[in-house]
């Protein structure tokens, strides 16, 4: 089957910023996102929620051109001041034209 | 009278003693000491996140509803002098909390306005937990203290929010090598504390209790008040084990944050005890006014903070707010509010 290599970009955040990465994704202009609960613990260790909070893992698969957005933006966002971290792997899809 | 329910009936005139061990005794206090215990030996013991959830909600709604009801037999005067009094303390209490810890704490600008919103605003829990006392004691509060409680909620957060927003803005002006980030506009912040679950459950609840009355809360009780405190004390235990779960952070917050936690309360709760005397409410409602004054939330400041003012630690106003204000309200501070509201009211 004829795959298309794309970006698959994961960012690993505190939950309380989900809204504001959900729309951050949309307007740089991902088609489509997927976000699951997270555990796990990295340097920061300050997470707030229900009662002490927890993570997510969203996940969206763009072209390079929309990841190097999105990364930018997360840098200088979110980076500095909450937990968060951001990944990039490249993913073989079917229907390429589906996510750009 | 609002009487979620009650524990033994003590009669009025028991001493300060024995208030403190009626106050220990409840399963209440016993349920969030387990949860604490549990932590502290390192149990597997743990609530799912859902059943915390759900617990919050049902907790919520049910104050909301049966404050409504109430609501609905309590006149316009009867409320207007309390409920002044309590918007006056919504605006007091962040501001006094601010300047001590930045003047006397010597904490950062995000740090003091972090942990003054969790002051300013309201425990629920707190706040249910001094209803039980008072009723058993045999001195209730006014049915109408839950609309206290979310005239309560929303202004301590706010404005300690905006005095850290200025404070922050002014200093970067002064030093301009700061990263310059973007605030997040007033509105946005303002509709995700309008529209939060607990104002949802708390107001709506109000709003729908209040409109039925008594023959419709009549068919919904046995859910809304007959499970009330066995629900209750499983979610204290489940407080008990996030205070525990702090215990690890209180070195870390250090001794002045240990004493600000339990002296600002005790502060904030005579100044709420003598306004609400002034205001006209009985000896549990000043008692219960004086709980609300004194405690920190946990629930809808913390979020708030987090995403407004990320430079604040939320080891701090977390570890305060939990670990340190909550359990001393829970076992201590209830009680202390109680003999102080006799005093104001006598």
């Amino acid at each position: 089957m004829k795959t298309v290599p794309l970006c698959l970009l994961t960012i690993v955040a505190e939950a309380i910023l989900k809204e504001r990465l959900i729309a951050d994704v949309r307007s740089a202009g991902a088609k489509g996102y997927t976000v699951t609960e997270a555990e796990g613990e990295g340097i920061r260790q300050r997470r707030v929620g229900e009662i002490l909070g927890s993570n997510i893992r969203l996940e969206t698969i763009v072209s390079p051109e929309v990841a190097d957005r999105l990364l930018k933006l997360i840098s200088v966002e979110y980076f500095e001041r909450y937990a968060v971290i951001a990944y990039l792997s490249t993913v073989s899809v079917i229907r390429g034209e589906k996510y750009v | 009278m609002f009487r979620v329910l009650s524990f033994a009936k003590y009669p009025t005139g028991v001493c300060m003693l024995d208030v403190l061990r009626i106050n220990l005794c409840s399963p209440l206090t016993l349920s969030f000491a387990l949860g604490v215990f549990a932590r502290l030996v390192r149990s597997e013991l743990s609530l799912p996140r859902d059943l915390y959830t759900a617990l919050s909600i049902y907790l919520l709604f049910a104050l909301g509803l049966k404050g409504g009801v109430e609501l609905s037999h309590s006149s316009l005067a009867a409320i207007s002098g309390p409920a002044l009094v309590t918007i006056l303390l919504g605006c007091l209490t962040p501001v006094s909390a601010y300047l001590v810890l930045r003047k006397m704490g010597r904490f950062s600008i995000a740090d003091s306005a972090g942990i003054a919103a969790h002051y300013g605003s309201v425990s629920a829990v707190t706040f249910i937990a001094a209803q039980q006392f008072t009723a058993s004691v045999g001195a209730p509060a006014e049915g109408f203290m839950p609309t206290l409680l979310t005239l309560l909620e929303i202004p301590g957060i706010q404005i300690a929010l905006a005095i850290g927003a200025f404070q922050m803005s002014a200093a970067a002006k002064a030093n301009p090598d700061g990263t310059g980030q973007v605030a997040r506009p007033v509105r946005e912040i303002m509709h995700e504390l309008l529209t939060s679950r607990s104002m949802m459950l708390l107001v709506g609840g109000l709003i729908i209790g209040t409109a039925v009355g008594e023959s419709g809360w009549k068919p919904v009780q046995p859910v809304f008040e007959g499970l009330f405190k066995g629900l209750l004390t499983i979610f204290l235990l489940e407080m008990g084990l996030a205070a525990g779960n702090r215990l690890g952070d209180l070195k870390q917050a250090g001794l002045f944050l240990l004493g600000f936690g339990i002296l600002m309360p005790i502060v904030h709760g005579t100044v709420g005890a003598y306004l609400g005397s002034l205001a006209g409410l009985s000896v549990g409602g000043c008692t219960v006014l004086a709980a609300m004054a004194a405690s920190a939330s946990y629930i809808a400041a913390p979020p708030a903070v987090r995403m407004t003012l990320p430079e604040a630690n939320p080891t701090f106003y977390l570890t305060a707010a939990l670990a340190i204000t909550f359990p001393f309200n829970l076992i201590a501070g209830i009680p202390i509010y109680y003999e102080i509201s006799k005093r104001f009211c006598s």
